[in-house]
């Protein structure tokens, strides 16, 4: 066994590592399915899956809001920044997200300015600051919406004229839901992810268990997290139980933040679709702003092409999303799709799978059985 | 823009209430509190700041693992430093 990173507490997790083992039945495979890509990241980063038995396989779920978002909405983007007047701003993960004729450090490369903000109140700041209309580029699940929403509901309180959010905020629970209703999956249980639940809590989990009779740990991001989050879910599974539990009640409240939620439905409201890249159009899985924050809209303000662009025939980020795929089976990995010259999203944030197991995964049991078996 | 970075509150701003200053990993940044409304956020607390706003309070202990954490995430981190540091909320 070689250990990708030794971590402060190795020996504990060995020692988890033991009790999970213990819980497994002989024979048997067992999937899990972590949705975030904190998690994919801490997995790939300390080689947690050389640290678990053989038979339990870690799968990558869609929890990268980077790697979800479509080619025609980064389309849409550099249409509305190159509108005479405007200023677009994005979060740095997004510029090398690639569009149908490039990312956004191309399209500076022709002439716009996209610029990159650390928050959206970054980017209301600007408005305050130019004539410009500033336009916020907002990504992200539960875990950023409020703040979108906070930032909307201050420039309407300052009376501020020139700003606007491209809202592309996605749901966390309709792309679970989706996954399980695909027909091509097996999974046995899920690590939940720990952000997202902060807003959201434990209790919206629960058709999950309920419905289709898989267990659902909230997880927290540490190596240590990782593995005793699997040792519950091993846990429930050994015991025929399906239940949500809190593995990171340090910092995630069972109810979630309710002033979060209040604020995110008081500016948002679901979407009928949204297209998610790889995965397809997910009925209510995304927010738009709201009528009453019109002018605040930039979909509403700008005349935006929303041209749909089927993703490259190379990509397979959607089996990878899916977790159907490895990302290392992807037929592009590594080659044509690198962090450098990415194809598919998943190789462009760190937290998607590509690039997490570009960077770090590269001595990972599989492929280490796999070199062996050649 | 996917981390939750944990900081401490060190100053209240009185202009606006929902501003506060932080202090993450020795730098001083400020930050908007409006999420933890209903709580309450008092100096010497500890958040986990996430895009310019507190998610959450931790307890200290937990804000100290999870910075050292953060630190074995190398560049991730880093980018996450650069951008806060690029930040000027107000
Ligand atoms: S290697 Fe590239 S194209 Fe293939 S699934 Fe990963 S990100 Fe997508």
């Amino acid at each position: 066994m070689r250990f990708v990173d030794e971590f402060r507490d190795a020996a504990k997790a060995r020692a988890l590592a033991a009790e999970i083992a213990a819980l497994c039945e002989p024979g048997r495979e067992y999937r899990f399915m972590e949705v975030c890509g904190g998690h994919t990241h801490t997995i790939y980063k300390h080689g947690i899956e050389d640290y678990l038995p053989e038979n339990i396989t870690l799968v990558h779920g869609p929890g990268c809001p980077v790697c979800v978002i479509p080619m025609g909405r980064v389309d849409d983007a550099i249409h509305i920044a190159r509108t005479p007047g405007v200023l677009m701003t994005s979060f740095g993960d997004m510029m090398r997200v690639p569009g149908s004729g490039g990312n956004f450090f191309d399209s500076n490369a022709e002439g716009t300015n996209i610029r990159m903000v650390y928050s959206p109140l970054d980017a209301l700041k600007l408005a305050r600051q130019t004539d410009r209309h500033v336009v916020f580029m907002a990504i992200g699940f539960e875990t950023t919406a409020p703040s979108t929403a906070m930032t909307v509901l201050r420039a309407a309180e300052e009376g501020i004229t020139n700003f606007s959010v491209f809202c592309n905020h996605v749901t966390i629970l309709p792309a679970i839901k989706a996954i399980l209703d695909s027909p091509d999956q097996r999974i046995d249980g899920f690590l939940g992810p720990g952000h997202v639940s902060t807003v959201i809590g434990c209790e919206p989990y629960r058709f999950i268990a309920r419905d289709y009779g898989k267990p659902l740990v909230v997880a927290g991001f540490e190596p240590l997290d990782v593995l005793q989050s699997i040792y519950r879910l091993m846990l429930q599974v050994r015991e025929g139980r399906a239940e949500v539990e809190n593995q990171y009640a340090r910092v995630v409240a069972w109810q979630g933040n309710p002033t979060a939620l209040r604020v995110i439905t008081e500016v948002m409201e679901p979407r009928q679709h949204f297209e998610w890249r790889g995965l397809g159009f997910i009925s209510h899985s995304a927010l738009r702003v709201k009528e009453a924050f019109a002018r605040f809209d930039a979909e509403r303000i700008f005349d935006l092409p929303g041209v749909r662009v089927a993703d490259p025939k190379a990509c397979q980020c959607g089996e990878v999303l899916k977790g159907v795929l490895k990302p290392w089976e992807c037929k592009v990995f590594g080659t044509a799709c690198t962090p450098e010259t990415p194809i598919g999203t998943c190789m462009v944030s760190p937290e998607g799978a590509c690039a997490a197991y570009y960077n770090f995964g590269r001595f990972t049991r599989e492929r280490v059985r796999e070199a062996s078996a050649r | 823009m996917c981390l939750a970075i944990p900081g401490e509150v060190v100053e209240i701003l009185d202009e606006h209430p929902d501003l506060v200053k932080v202090d993450v990993s020795g730098v001083r940044r400020t930050i908007n509190v409006g999420l933890l409304a209903d709580e309450g956020v008092r100096r010497g607390d500890w958040v986990l700041i996430h895009v310019g706003f507190a998610l959450s309070k931790i307890d200290e202990e937990e804000a100290r693992a999870t910075l050292e954490f953060l630190e074995t995430l190398g560049k991730a981190y880093q980018d996450e430093m650069d951008a806060l540091l690029d930040s000027e909320i107000d």
